[in-house]
């Protein structure tokens, strides 16, 4: 088991916005965490790379079995865990190419050893080495562009763990596939796991997860295979969907709620 | 009386004229006279490389002073058409100089310029000739070695048409001044379609008073850029350099990049004056501050023809409650058809930032630093790639 959350409830500001959270990850496996606006998804996201705003009230998250609900952000992204913001900030100042060498553990300002390294990752998520080296963090990035500085960011962390926190929004149909062949090849090249958080399917194109899980309300209320729970997604929609579940299928037992068996 | 007792006549009356902005400093506990004679040692040059001085590096040019003495005034072989030597020997060998010595700025504006005028310590003497496009730095280094010193230095710059200058001017001190006063005078002469791109790195010590005074005029199509650099702690700064836009057309940029930390005081500011039709003048800032330093960023720029420029521009960063940055920024339109603006942003470091950075794995004081470097990192414009690569390293070095 790579990643063990147990009963999570998490509050920002004051106000409690994960109810309660159980979730099993196995190392190179990859999970989708799907769901309406403001259902949870980017806190469970940012609660899990440990982000100090995100307080943890109660529950657990375990991490190669050891349990790091109070482990410093940087911490835990020593152990290997690393995470694709929505909206990365942009920083001036702080070129591209030294994040990335930041990111890999290396320091750009005390050896040049970097430059190979970092033209190696940013070949990986297509972005051109003259043209981006330079380049202020994220200041003045496209859409696409910024995703694919998230994904070259992460990928030079060489991750167990990548959380994809909706890498497919705002972006144009040839920046998806850019972006989603390189996760592809990432995760199969590096056995590594990866929870894809998104609101619609066109990432899940490209990278198929094993277990597709659905939020509402702060609470996982529904999981299945992909193929099984993504149909039915299209067809009914999140809310009906879970109204019907809900109502027929396993009544309040929210949590373990599931279609299929595990 | 000769020309030279006039202008002492009138610094002795200004003598006990304090500044309008600054502490207020008692002079008599500053001494001018030199018990030692120093010599460039290995300390002397180690200390210089702090402040972008190599002095075993071929340049353009060299001007080394310590205390009060001149130990070195060179020009490379290959260099023509430049001069770098102390002001008194430019004074005594060319006698049209002194209708440019004191011109830009008063000898009795405060009581600094009138000590000196009164105790003048040498200084630079650098031109370029009519034509002559010096692309490699000329440097120059004010050193004080002897505690309790007063040192004032008057420097007069002069590039004359077409032509084309590139200063480094480092100041810093030995390690056993324990206190000094350096009063430094600078004069910038920028002729017709003329330019010159000055950056001083200042290092003092955390005892040292700094009370630089400097004027430039700039005439048309004349362009000056001045970069100003001090990153360690220092006692107190006070400078206000003034910038006289005569010529059509003439350009002004001021870049500062501060980072003020421990007890430092630092009050510095720039006033560009757009008198000349079509001018345009520019006064940049970033600060950072922490300990319990304390900022002031003034500016003023004064538009008094037509279809100038100016804009005024102070970034602050925070990085502790007992630090503080004050931004006093003054547009004065004279003329209806001037643009002045100014803009200025005082925080602290943006939290989101520092997040973003641990989360590739950053430690958070290493995370601060690269911010805070990020933030100060100059781009300045107009620098030679060495000197950005230089000033970035030291940046770097920020503990």
């Amino acid at each position: 088991m790579l990643l063990e959350v147990q009963d999570l409830h998490v509050s920002v500001e004051g106000k409690e916005i994960l109810k309660g959270i159980n979730l099993k990850l196995d190392r190179g496996e990859v999970i989708a965490i799907m769901g309406h606006n403001a259902s949870g998804k980017t806190t469970l996201a940012n609660a899990l790379i440990g982000l100090p705003q995100y307080i943890i009230n109660k529950g657990k998250i375990l991490f190669e079995g050891m349990d790091i609900t109070n482990k410093p952000i940087y911490e835990r992204a020593k152990m290997g865990i690393a995470m694709a913001f929505q909206s990365p900030p942009s920083i001036r100042g702080l070129k591209l190419g030294d994040m990335i060498a930041l990111a890999g553990g290396i320091n750009p300002w005390k050896s040049k050893n970097h430059i190979e390294f970092v033209m190696n990752i940013l070949d990986k998520v297509n972005l051109n080495y003259s043209k981006y080296m330079d380049r202020d963090l994220n200041v003045g990035f496209s859409g696409g562009e910024r995703k694919r500085s998230e994904l070259a960011q992460i990928f030079a962390m060489r991750p167990k763990l990548m959380i994809l926190d909706e890498v497919d929004s705002g972006v144009d149909i040839d920046s998806l596939r850019i972006l989603g062949d390189s996760i592809r090849e990432y995760i199969e090249n590096n056995n590594c796991s990866s929870i894809i958080i998104t609101h619609h399917r066109h990432i899940l194109q490209y990278i198929k997860p094993k277990r597709l899980y659905i939020m509402s309300n702060g609470r996982i209320v529904l999981s299945g295979t992909f193929e099984e729970l993504i149909s039915k997604i299209e067809a009914l929609g999140y809310e009906k969907l879970i109204k019907e579940v809900l109502n027929y299928g396993l009544e309040g037992k929210t949590q373990e709620s599931s279609t299929s068996s595990h | 009386m000769d020309w030279r007792e006039k202008l002492k006549k009138a610094a002795l009356q200004a003598i006990d004229k304090r500044a309008t902005y600054g502490s207020d400093i008692d002079l008599s506990k500053f001494i001018d006279r030199i018990e030692v004679e120093k010599s460039i040692d290995k300390e002397v040059e180690n200390r210089a490389l702090d402040v972008g001085i190599e002095i075993s590096k071929e340049k353009s040019g060299t001007y080394f002073q310590i205390d009060h003495s001149v130990l070195l005034s060179k020009i490379a072989s290959s260099i023509k058409g430049l001069e770098i030597t102390s002001t008194d020997e430019a004074l005594s060998k060319y006698e049209w100089l002194k209708s440019y010595y004191w011109r830009c700025l008063s000898v009795d504006q405060d009581k600094y310029t009138a000590i000196a005028e009164l105790k003048q310590s040498k200084g630079y003497f650098i031109r370029t000739e009519p034509g002559v496009k010096i692309s490699q730095p000329v440097q120059a280094c004010l050193f004080i070695n002897t505690s309790g010193l007063l040192q004032a230095p008057h420097n007069i710059v002069i590039a004359e048409e077409e032509s084309e200058l590139n200063i480094i001017t480092g100041c810093t001190i030995s390690s056993k001044v324990s206190y000094a006063l350096h009063v430094g005078i600078t004069e910038f002469y920028v002729k017709r379609n003329a330019t010159v791109i000055f950056t001083m790195i200042h290092n003092w010590g955390e005892n040292v008073c700094v009370r630089p005074r400097t004027g430039a005029i700039i005439e048309d199509g004349g362009v000056l850029i001045s970069n100003y650099i001090t990153l360690n702690p220092v006692r107190d700064i006070q400078a206000y350099p003034t910038a006289y836009l005569v010529g059509k057309g003439a350009k002004v940029k001021f870049n500062s990049i501060i980072y003020a930390s421990k007890d430092s005081i630092i009050d510095l500011g720039n006033r560009i004056l757009l008198m000349g039709e079509g001018c345009s003048g520019e006064s940049i800032f970033k600060v950072v501050a922490t300990g319990r330093a304390k900022v002031y960023n003034r500016g003023q720029i004064i538009g008094q023809n037509k279809a100038t420029k100016g804009h005024l521009e102070c970034r602050g960063m925070m990085l502790c409650p007992t630090a503080s940055i004050i931004a006093i920024p003054e547009l004065v339109a004279e003329h209806s058809e001037t643009e002045l603006s100014h803009e200025a942003a005082i925080g602290k470091l943006q939290e989101e930032q520092l997040h973003y950075l641990m989360s590739r794995g950053i430690p958070p004081e290493e995370a601060i630093g690269i911010l805070v470097k990020g933030f100060l990192d100059p781009g300045l414009p107009g620098l030679p790639e060495a000197l950005k690569t230089e000033i970035r390293r030291r940046i770097f070095e920020i503990k």
